[in-house]
């Protein structure tokens, strides 16, 4: 059966039952045997077993069969929470993983599972099939049927018709396997079967009685279908149905008892199950792709914008400014819209920490406990999407060098279990997101031995440097500073790429520490991508923008207010004394400084609690821009961290201010 | 052997050349916004379509002067794998094929910083042609650690 148009649909929901089935275990293993969580994850697994099912992912198939028998076994209280199960149960999910990935990649589901498949059965400890059968058939009816209904349900949405045939063949019907084909093959012509009672192989090789039943998605109606199929010879009856897809009880009366009995077992998860259905139903799923195509054509509308802005002020008519007005204020509207479509919480990625950090952590022999605060916390989309990699790196750093052994830590007087805790939060226009452990800290003179022996300072600088840029010198490239080498860190090629990540997605990365307390690594990110919100200036012929995120306000300071201490103008800014600098000095503007009279504009900027004013030559207004990269090939340009493009096509420069102030 | 396209353009009295699949177009000069701290051979940034791309002067990134930049000043847009720079140029003049046999290495009188930019020298018609190594100019010395990330 041709599946291939609902693979996407198949793999986005593997992928989500995975997920909830690791976080179930995890669970699991905390709460030795809470009843709830095995259902959980017996709920996700048997989803995953029917929808593997309709796909003909045979490997999987019987792989989640097997994690069901066990599960169930737990669920019943025949078996009891050990170790062993849990970890052939995290195997099992592991190799699904890898299933869905080698799926993804168009490989199928080719993972030898023979292996695994004895795992679970010594860990269990199970020597039969206590579930088998009935199980196997509540599946093509049950889970499979949401998968299947929803697949109903687009097709319908999309103006397909939905037919549910059931085909009888004669009962003196000598080649059942071929009139099955070639059913299937006319019945293919027509458009898509989406679902085979029995499964399409069995139908093929006629393991059927005399009648079986297709779910079919076309264009044509009931009667073409009908005598399509009818042509094909030593056929008795074809009965073209709408499917039924409401509940599970009556999709299928003709069952034995024992499947009724199961369905009863899996009655509170379907109930769930509908109750999210509904929910999705008001949700659809747009590709990324999608997503950025209708990104970069608001962008284009925002630059358009801004040049309509521009005529609009120079020609001074009413009537259009007005219109100009309106479509800026929509256009606001319309941005809110689509950057709000993109963000996604971070949930996302730190979901598959905790099963890295027990299983690193068990490879280290070392106790350590995660702990994930703001999950929550919403990121663009693309942000979600790379930031993976970096803080896998970091949080593997973390456990590899910041959290001891259990025995130092005990001869430390620290709890035995160190503690690694993710944090998320926003800020401002950014988000922020902590690594923190309570492990050795950094070792300052280690850092700066390895830095003299690299020649990267000398030892007088090494002495004066103060800590945080001593640190700072671990995110330079082939800088490790391991004792030994191991699998997970320590290769040199580390915080450095990590930091290379963060800057190309416009973030930054700190890092604080503590000797003998723990160290904490800062990034931080930028809310959205693509659009902020800007004042624009001028110094002398050139024009920078500057986020409206970092500036406090717009002032004009008379010279008189200036004075200079150790060499630097300062201001007096609302009782406070704050630096004055010249932005055409800091960007080393080409050209003589320009005199003002009296008034110097100044921008009075912001970042944590430092604040600074930027002289300018003027304001040229506020304006929300499209950022866009300068590209790999500038190198490290700061304080310039973007570009966008002006009204009138130039190239104005994105000034970031924390990095001048 | 086989021949290879090469584009052919003039730069301060030299003749130089690049592999045509390398060269996207060649433009008109455009406003250049200089970037504070950018390396000195980096001109600035321009707009190219919506696109932003750096602006660099060969003479300047080889170490051997720098370049004019006047009205008649022609920017050839080259790309290796996803970097695209301007490379300021005087004119474009041809495009010609090159037999691959005929590519000599660059003598050694003419080494110096841009020997290892350079892929090597060949004969056309009466003048030496220079023909650049496109992969290596516009190869950031970072990109092979952003790279490794991404693998």
């Amino acid at each position: 059966m041709d599946t291939n148009q609902y693979l996407d649909l198949f793999l986005d929901e593997s992928r989500e039952h995975l997920q909830n089935m690791n976080q179930g275990l995890l669970e699991l293993e905390k709460s030795h045997g809470n009843l709830e969580i095995i259902n959980e994850i017996f709920r996700s697994a048997h989803t995953l077993k029917g929808m593997a099912g309709s796909m003909g992912f045979q490997n999987m198939t019987e792989l989640t069969h097997q994690l069901e028998n066990i599960l169930d076994a737990l669920r019943n209280g025949e078996l009891t929470i050990s170790t062993g199960i849990i970890d052939a149960l995290f195997a099992a999910a592991d190799h699904l993983e890898e299933m869905v990935d080698l799926i993804t990649d168009g490989n199928g589901d080719n993972v030898a599972i023979h292996d695994i498949m004895r795992q679970l059965k010594n860990a269990a400890g199970l020597k039969q099939d206590p579930v088998g059968q009935t199980l196997n058939e509540s599946t093509t009816n049950g889970e499979a049927e949401n998968f299947v209904a929803t697949v109903m349900q687009q097709a319908k949405e999309q103006g397909f018709n939905v037919w549910q045939v059931e085909v009888v063949v004669r009962k003196d019907c000598m080649l059942k396997a071929a009139r099955a084909y070639m059913v299937v093959e006319i019945v293919e012509q027509m458009g898509e079967i989406i679902q085979t009672v029995p499964a399409t192989e069995a139908l093929e090789n006629g393991e059927y009685d005399t009648s079986f039943t297709l779910i079919l998605i076309t264009h044509d109606d009931e009667a073409a279908v009908r005598e399509k199929i009818l042509k094909v010879s030593e056929i008795d009856n074809v009965v073209v149905n709408e499917p039924e897809t409401n509940t599970k009880e009556d999709s299928k009366p003709n069952n034995g008892s024992p499947v009724a009995e199961e369905n009863k077992q899996t009655q509170t998860p379907s109930t769930k199950n509908k109750g999210k259905a509904s929910q999705t139903h008001k949700t659809i799923r747009v590709s990324t792709q999608r997503l950025d195509e209708l990104m970069n054509l608001f962008e284009e509308l925002v630059i358009d914008k801004g040049r309509l802005e521009e005529i609009s002020r120079t020609l001074k008519h009413q009537e259009l400014e007005e219109t100009v007005e309106m479509i800026s204020r929509t256009s606001g509207r319309l941005q809110d819209i689509i950057l709000n479509l993109r963000m996604e919480p971070v949930e996302q990625v730190f979901n598959r920490f905790p099963k890295m950090v027990r299983s690193v952590s068990r490879e280290l022999g070392k106790k350590i406990e995660l702990e994930m605060v703001g999950v929550d916390t919403e990121l663009d989309r693309n942000v979600i999407d790379e930031i993976g990699d970096p803080l896998v790196h970091l949080i593997r750093n973390s456990m590899d060098h910041g959290i001891e052994t259990p025995e130092v830590r005990l001869g430390k007087e620290k709890s035995e279990v160190g503690r690694i805790t993710l944090r998320a939060f926003h800020r401002g226009n950014h988000v922020f997101i902590e690594i923190e452990d309570d492990g050795a800290g950094i070792n300052r003179q280690k850092i700066t031995n390895k830095a003299i022996e690299k020649g990267l300072l000398s030892e007088e600088e090494a002495m004066r440097l103060p800590d945080n840029e001593v640190y700072h010198l671990m995110f330079h490239s082939g800088f490790s500073t391991a004792d030994k080498i191991s699998d997970i860190s320590g290769r040199g090629v580390g915080l450095d790429v990590v930091k290379n990540k963060i800057e190309s997605l416009g973030g930054s990365v700190s890092v604080d520490s503590e000797e003998g307390k723990g160290s904490l690594f800062t990034i931080q990110l930028p809310l959205t991508l693509s659009i902020i919100s800007t004042m624009l200036v001028n110094v002398h012929q050139e024009t920078y923008a500057l986020p409206l995120s970092s500036i406090v306000e717009t002032a004009l300071i008379e010279e008189k207010d200036l004075f200079k201490t150790q060499g630097q103008e300062m201001l007096e800014y609302r009782g406070r004394v704050i630096p004055f600098k010249r932005l055409q000095d800091v960007l080393s503007v080409p050209g003589q400084s320009i005199q003002h009279n009296k008034f110097i504009p100044a921008i009075i900027a912001q970042s944590g609690k430092a604040m600074t004013a930027f002289a300018v030559d003027q304001f040229i207004g506020q304006q929300e821009i499209v950022i866009k990269s300068l590209g790999r090939y500038l190198g490290n340009v700061q304080p310039v961290s973007g570009a966008t493009i002006l009204g009138n096509g130039q190239v104005a420069l994105i000034l970031d201010c924390a990095s001048m102030i | 052997m086989a021949e290879e396209k090469i584009i052919v353009f003039s730069l301060n009295g030299e003749t130089y050349g690049a592999p045509v699949n390398q060269v996207v177009s060649i433009e008109k000069l455009q406003v250049i916004t200089r970037v504070p701290n950018a390396k000195p051979f980096i001109k600035g940034v321009m707009n190219l379509r919506g696109m932003i791309l750096p602006v660099v002067d060969l003479l300047q990134k080889f170490e051997i002067g720098q370049s004019d930049i006047v009205e008649a000043t022609r920017l050839a847009i080259v790309e290796s794998e996803d970097v695209q720079v301007a490379l300021i140029i005087d004119s474009a003049r041809d495009v010609v094929s090159i037999d691959g046999e005929s590519i000599e290495p660059v003598p050694e009188i003419a080494g110096g910083v841009h020997a290892k930019y350079l892929k090597g020298v060949a004969k056309h018609e009466e003048d030496l042609l220079v023909l650049l190594n496109l992969d290596l100019i516009l190869n950031p010395d970072d990109i092979e650690a952003i790279k490794q990330l991404e693998v």
